[in-house]
C-alpha cells in the first residue's frame, strides 16, 4: 500500500522523483544537443546554398548581424576564389498571418535577387504555406529581379508581385521581409 | 478483464477521442494532415506507455497526498525526452507539431490513465493499457487528419487524389476540424449502436 502521507515521506518522495527525472533529462539533453544543433545549422546552410550561386567559402563563419526595425538581420557573405558572388540575408517580418516569418534571401552583388527560401513560418497550411518554394511558384517570380525596378509589393497595391490566391496577408508579409533585406543590403553598400 | 480486452478497449469502446472526448486540444490542433496526426499520436503513445509503466512501478512508494505532483513530474520528463529527441532527429515533424508536443504534459488522457489505471494495476496491465489507449488515440488522430487532408487539399500521405482546385479549404482550417470530428463521432456512434 501507499506510504503514509507524513511531511518527511512526501518531501523525500518528491525530492527523489525530481532528482531522478532531472538526471534522466540531463542525459537525454546531452545526447540530443548535437543533433539539434546540426539540424538547425543544416537548415541554414541548406538555405544559403539554395539562394546563392556557387561559392567556395563558409558564409556561416563570416556572418554578421544588424539590428533593423526591432529585429535582427543576419548577413552571410559568399565568395568564390576570393571574389564576391553575393550575399544571403536571413530576414524577417512580423506581419505574417500566423506570426513572424523568417526568410533567406540571396542577392547577387548588384542587388538582383537570386532566389528566396523560407526558414520558418506559421502560416495556414494549404493557404499561406504556399510561400515555401516547393509548394507553389510564388517565390519563383522573384528570381532574377532587381528590386531597383521590380516593386516589392502586390499588384493590387501597385507593385509587381502576384499574390497567392486567398493569402494576401501572407504574400504582403513576404514582400515586406524581402524589402527589408534589400534595404539593409543596400545600406551595407551591396556585397563588396 | 483480460489483457486483450484491456488492449482493444482503447480503439473502440473507450477510444479517447471518439468516445471519451479527451485530449481535444491536440486532436483539433494537429490534425491538418494524416502524417501530423500520426506523429502526434505516436508521441502521445510513447508518453502514455512509459508514464503508465513507471507510475505503476512506483505507485507503492508514493504517499497518496503527493501522487498527482509526482505523476506530473514523471509525465513531464517523458514529454521533454520526446520533445528533445524529435527536435534532434525529426526536425521537419517537430517544426509542424511545435507547440503541441510540450502540451502532451497536460493532455487529460495521459494523467487520466495514470490516475485511473496505472496507479491501481500491475505493470504489465498498465503497459497494455497505455499501448491500447495510445494507439487508439493515434488511430483517431490519423483518421481525422486523413479526412481533413483529403477534403481540404485533395491529398493523403503525400499522394494527390484530385486537383487542389476542387478541395474545400475550410477543412484544413480550424472550423473544419470541428466539422470533421463531429461527423466522425456521429458515424462511430451509429456504427457502435446496432
Amino acid at each position: 500500500m501507499a506510504k503514509e502521507s507524513t511531511f518527511k515521506n512526501m518531501t523525500l518522495t518528491l525530492l527523489m522523483i525530481t532528482l531522478i527525472s532531472s538526471a534522466c533529462l540531463g542525459l537525454v539533453y546531452y545526447f540530443t544537443n548535437e543533433p539539434i544543433e546540426n539540424a538547425k545549422n543544416a537548415k541554414v546552410n541548406n538555405a544559403i546554398s539554395k539562394v546563392l550561386p556557387k561559392f567556395d567559402n563558409k558564409p556561416t563563419s563570416q556572418m554578421f548581424e544588424r539590428e533593423v526595425d526591432g529585429g535582427t538581420l543576419v548577413f552571410y557573405p559568399a565568395t568564390s576564389k576570393g571574389e564576391s558572388v553575393g550575399m544571403a540575408i536571413q530576414t524577417f517580418t512580423k506581419n505574417g498571418f500566423g506570426g513572424p516569418i523568417s526568410l533567406m534571401v540571396g542577392f547577387l552583388p548588384d542587388g538582383t535577387i537570386h532566389a528566396i527560401e523560407v526558414i520558418s513560418h506559421k502560416e495556414t497550411p494549404g493557404l499561406g504555406d504556399k510561400l515555401e518554394s516547393g509548394k507553389s511558384d510564388f517565390s519563383v517570380q522573384f528570381k532574377g529581379q532587381n528590386p531597383k525596378d521590380f516593386k516589392l509589393a502586390l499588384t493590387k497595391d501597385g507593385g509587381n508581385v502576384d499574390a497567392i490566391t486567398a493569402s494576401t496577408i501572407s504574400s504582403r508579409a513576404y514582400c515586406d521581409a524581402v524589402e527589408r533585406a534589400y534595404n539593409a543590403f543596400m545600406m551595407e553598400g551591396g556585397a563588396k | 478483464m483480460s489483457q486483450l480486452k484491456n488492449f482493444t478497449k482503447g480503439f473502440v469502446k473507450e477510444n479517447p477521442v471518439f468516445v471519451l472526448l479527451l485530449g481535444m486540444c491536440p486532436t483539433l490542433g494537429t490534425t491538418t494532415s494524416a502524417v501530423n496526426g500520426l506523429g502526434m499520436g505516436l508521441a502521445t503513445t510513447f508518453v502514455l506507455v512509459m508514464g503508465n509503466v513507471v507510475i505503476s512501478l512506483v505507485k507503492n512508494i508514493i504517499p497518496a497526498k503527493v501522487r498527482i505532483p509526482s505523476y506530473i513530474v514523471i509525465i513531464a520528463s517523458f514529454v521533454t525526452m520526446v520533445d528533445l529527441s524529435m527536435e534532434g532527429f525529426l526536425p521537419a515533424l517537430h517544426a509542424q507539431l511545435g507547440l503541441f508536443i510540450p502540451l502532451i504534459v497536460v493532455n487529460c488522457i495521459v494523467l487520466g490513465r495514470a490516475e485511473a489505471f496505472a496507479s491501481k494495476n500491475s505493470v504489465g496491465a498498465s503497459f497494455i493499457d497505455g499501448l491500447g489507449m495510445g494507439l487508439g488515440f493515434s488511430f483517431a488522430l490519423t483518421l481525422l487528419g486523413a479526412v481533413r487532408e483529403i477534403l481540404g487539399s485533395g491529398k493523403v500521405f503525400g499522394i494527390t487524389l484530385f486537383p487542389e482546385t476542387y478541395a474545400m479549404i475550410v477543412f484544413v482550417l480550424a472550423p473544419g476540424a470541428f466539422i470533421a470530428l463531429g461527423y466522425i463521432i456521429a458515424i462511430m456512434n451509429r456504427l457502435s449502436k446496432k
